[in-house]
């Protein structure tokens, strides 16, 4: 194994009301917190959230872009959901901003990659890692 | 109701084969704004040694959701799905998912606890295409408290 802190380049994404009409219907998800103000708060929660899958999928294409855009290098892909991204109800939506670290190569060329995910300041995934082909890596 | 304890290690009967064709490949992609062409284009996806395009990594959400039905629908289990939420999410690759693949998906569960009312549920799924495994999908449900009556 060979330490590492390489650091690669940061990927920023927009998430709009839109978006998560869209992702409902490819996804499935029809949960109404992710569309229904009304829901959302009434759960408690400060507004209408992106689908925690939605933000897994665009930690994920930054995970590809590192990788050269084949995800096929990607072996293992994991998150915890630390805190929900509100998505206000404008065009701006809410913006995300991932960047990951190599904190190691491993003896089998497969790097480890750690991965942070910031929406206004907080980070809304932890422990969030992908172990990628290293050679894969850009 | 808590989480019934005698469920781990239970493994739910596979669920029905979804054909994956590269139109939901595609509309996944686009949903999630992946512009690839490994997503979109056949040739493209040969060419990086695919039999056919692939999914994106998160794809396989798509069908881990009929699990969670059966999760949700046995009453032994005393799964409250309003009270349901996504704590973790794991994925382990041997393969892409590519279009034309026939999945099949079986859901064992793995751990329960419970930490201060809350309940804790994780589910390992294998992603199968005919005998072979492609994806292992690992999610950790959190079930919260219910209000104080």
């Amino acid at each position: 194994m060979t330490e590492s802190t390489a650091v690669l380049a940061a990927q920023t994404f927009r998430v709009t009301r839109a978006d998560l009409v869209r992702y409902a219907g490819a996804s499935g998800d029809f949960n109404p917190i992710h569309w229904s103000d009304r829901v959302a708060t009434g759960v408690g929660l400060p507004g209408v959230i992106a689908h925690g899958m939605l933000t897994m999928a665009l930690a994920g294409r930054a995970v590809t872009a590192w990788a050269g855009g084949d995800p096929s290098a990607i072996v293992e892909f994991s998150v915890r959901f630390a805190r929900p991204v509100v998505v206000p109800d404008d065009d701006e939506g809410a913006e995300l901003v991932v960047t990951g670290t190599v904190r190691s190569v491993d003896d089998d060329g497969c790097a480890q990659v750690d991965i942070t995910a910031v929406c206004d300041g907080e980070r809304v995934l932890a422990q969030a890692r992908a172990r990628v082909r290293a050679a894969a890596l850009t | 109701m808590p989480l019934d304890a005698s469920y781990v290690g239970r493994s739910f009967p596979a669920t029905p084969p979804y054909v994956v064709s590269r139109e939901k490949i595609r509309e996944f992609a686009d949903a999630i704004g992946a512009v690839d062409a490994v997503h979109r284009d056949p040739a493209a996806a040969r060419a990086l040694g695919h039999p056919d395009v692939i999914a994106p990594p998160t794809f396989p959400i798509v069908l881990t959701a009929a699990t969670l039905d059966q999760l949700i629908d046995d009453p032994g289990l005393g799964l409250d799905f309003h009270r349901v939420v996504h704590g973790d999410q794991r994925f382990s690759y041997v393969r892409p998912v590519y279009a034309g693949d026939e999945l099949t998906c079986v859901c064992t569960v793995a751990e329960i606890s419970e930490r201060a009312g809350a309940g804790f549920l994780t589910t390992r799924t294998e992603v199968r295409c005919g005998d072979d495994l492609v994806v292992t999908a690992t999610a950790r449900l959190v079930v919260r408290a219910e209000a104080a009556a």
